[in-house]
């Protein structure tokens, strides 16, 4: 017996027929010649999100963003005109990675007026010109203009930085992003200033990490003892249903209840969040600040009153969760292999206004951390057991959706650019994994 | 893990959390690794002597400007961030590390400067 009504087809999955109901094939997750597939069908031809303008403060700031999954590296910049570009991060002049600190492969951040090669001394500003050659009557015939950094496509929305690794791309981030895009326009991201960010390197194809934050279904079991004894025992009686599912194009997002706050029997939470007035949900009080209400429309679109966050997936590896109490996650997955990625969790608040505040976003960025150790500790063992594939065909219940959606796409990328001969991006030959 | 933390450490009212003086880390990564090295009884022991206080600490800091803290009052801050990192364990894990979760770990890269 559901305890939140589902679409008139009987389920989320049926009322997407193109989703089938079928047991799903893991081998995405843990084939080498499909990873490489899907470095050129998915991570060299969509939009990346690499950040938030608030990292780049001033006309000057910049950071780099390892992209190994698109293959490339790029540095991300405000210029004088205080536009935000991007350019690969290869010097003009022999390739020399332009931008990086003490350790080539590592990402870096900072301020500067231009751009120093530090190999032969080669000059950029900031939207990208070379403005020096070393020696440069030693060349033969050289014309300076001819030798900006290569720039990629980048655009914000919301405040978000987006990149695009492919030259011919025409989609803006806007289509690109769709109706759950426009369906959030006009959140407070740009009052949530106070972050947060954790990372963690993962034993697991990405893919398996957006699968256990796509579904709830193993809320009540994998997380059961971070609440209080009796609350966890029915909670999992009761199992998990979201409010709602929904799918758009590449996108998905599960609108889920919760929040507890405040909880309805203040003894269903633990000491510390009793007396702090915080938890997993963030702390129990909206801040006061404009534009959590009326909140954009396309969250909790199930109008419950019930309604603790939404949590968007945006294809291929960004995760955009948004909370009940006034604040927002960001999940970023960043391949590194067929079974290894990089994970990166960061938390955005209303800066604090006193201790109290301060101390119930600690507790909030803490549990963030408690939860994702448990949500990061299966995925090893997931990815292990698959590649013995002793098992290929796994069920997916209703709960499970966006998990279904999410793989279907990554696949339906795949097969695009395998039978498109017109794609006009040839993408450098991976060398094959061994 | 022995430096020598000068006097006062605490704003004079909390002068019976001393002996946590210890706890008293600027940084989440120090925290954790704090809370990974230490014995359930060191973080029990903890948890019995800030918790009960937490109100009064709370109560101490909001009447100061967070973001012009003085060093005591800092410090004081940061072991109510002790607290909290030490609460998971001993409220919920009854071991310092989370379960199961082996080797991995999870970096904060990025955290407020207070
Ligand atoms: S490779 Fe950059 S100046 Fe020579
Ligand atoms: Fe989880």
């Amino acid at each position: 017996m559901p305890h939140f009504e589902k679409p008139a087809e009987g389920s989320w999955t049926e009322h997407y027929p193109e989703l089938g109901t079928g047991p799903v094939s893991y081998e995405d997750s843990i084939s080498p010649e499909h990873y490489e597939l899907e470095r050129k069908a998915i991570f060299a031809r969509t939009w990346l999100n690499v950040g938030r303008v608030e990292e780049l403060a001033r006309p000057g700031s910049y950071f780099t963003r390892e992209l190994q999954a698109a293959g490339t590296s790029v540095i991300v910049v405000r210029g004088i005109d205080g536009q935000v570009r991007a350019f690969h991060n290869v010097c003009r002049h022999r390739g020399n990675k332009l931008v990086w600190h003490d350790y080539p492969r590592e990402e870096t951040s900072g301020v500067c007026r231009q751009f120093t090669c530090k190999y032969h001394g080669w000059r950029y500003d900031l939207q990208g010109a070379c403005t020096f050659v070393q020696q440069e009557p030693e060349f033969f015939d050289l014309d300076k203009s001819r030798y900006g950094l290569v720039p990629v496509q980048c655009e914000v929305w919301e405040g978000f930085i987006w990149v695009n690794i492919d030259p011919a791309n025409t989609t803006s981030v806007v289509d690109y992003l769709g109706e759950f895009g426009a369906g959030i326009t006009g959140y407070p991201f740009d009052k949530m200033t106070q972050v947060y960010r954790y990372r963690a390197v993962v034993g697991s194809n990405w893919k398996l990490f957006i699968d256990a934050f796509a579904e709830f279904y193993h809320a009540p079991i994998l997380h059961a003892r971070q609440s209080v004894a009796e609350e966890s025992r029915k909670l999992q009686g009761i199992g998990y249903e979201a409010l709602a599912y929904q799918i758009d194009g590449p996108h998905g997002m599960v609108s889920s209840w919760g929040g507890m706050s405040p909880p309805k029997d203040i003894n269903m939470v633990k000491p510390i969040e009793q007396k702090l007035h915080s938890g997993l949900f963030g702390p129990w009080d909206r801040p006061g600040i404009e534009g959590l209400d009326p909140l954009p429309p396309a969250l909790n679109p199930a109008r419950s009153p019930a309604w603790g966050l939404d949590s968007f997936v945006f294809f291929p590896n960004f995760m955009l969760l948004i909370w009940s109490t006034g604040w927002y996650l960001t999940y970023h997955y960043w391949p590194t292999s067929y079974n290894t990625h990089i994970f990166e969790g960061t938390l955005y608040f209303v800066p604090p206004a006193n201790a109290t505040e301060r101390l119930r976003q600690e507790l909030a960025a803490v549990t963030f951390k408690e939860y994702a150790l448990q949500d990061g500790n299966t995925l090893e063992a997931t990815q292990m057991m698959l590649e013995t594939r002793a098992v290929t065909m796994f069920p997916l219940n209703d709960q499970e959706i966006l998990l279904r959606h999410l793989h279907r796409t990554a696949r339906e990328y795949v097969s695009a650019l395998d039978s498109d001969p017109t794609n006009p991006y040839t993408p450098v030959p991976v060398p094959a994994v061994s | 893990m022995t430096e020598k933390t000068p006097v006062p450490v605490f704003p004079s009212e909390f002068v019976d959390l001393d002996p946590f003086a210890d706890w008293a880390l600027g940084t989440e990564a120090e925290r954790y690794a704090k809370r990974l090295s230490s014995t359930m009884d060191q973080l029990q022991a903890l948890y019995d002597a800030a918790f009960p206080r937490l109100e009064a600490i709370l109560a101490y800091l909001d009447g100061l400007e967070l973001n012009s803290l003085p060093l005591e009052a800092t410090r004081l801050l940061w072991l109510a961030y002790s607290l909290v990192n030490a609460s998971f364990p001993v409220e919920v894990w009854r071991q310092p590390r989370v379960p199961d979760s082996g080797a991995a770990s999870m970096e904060a890269v990025i955290e407020p400067a207070v």
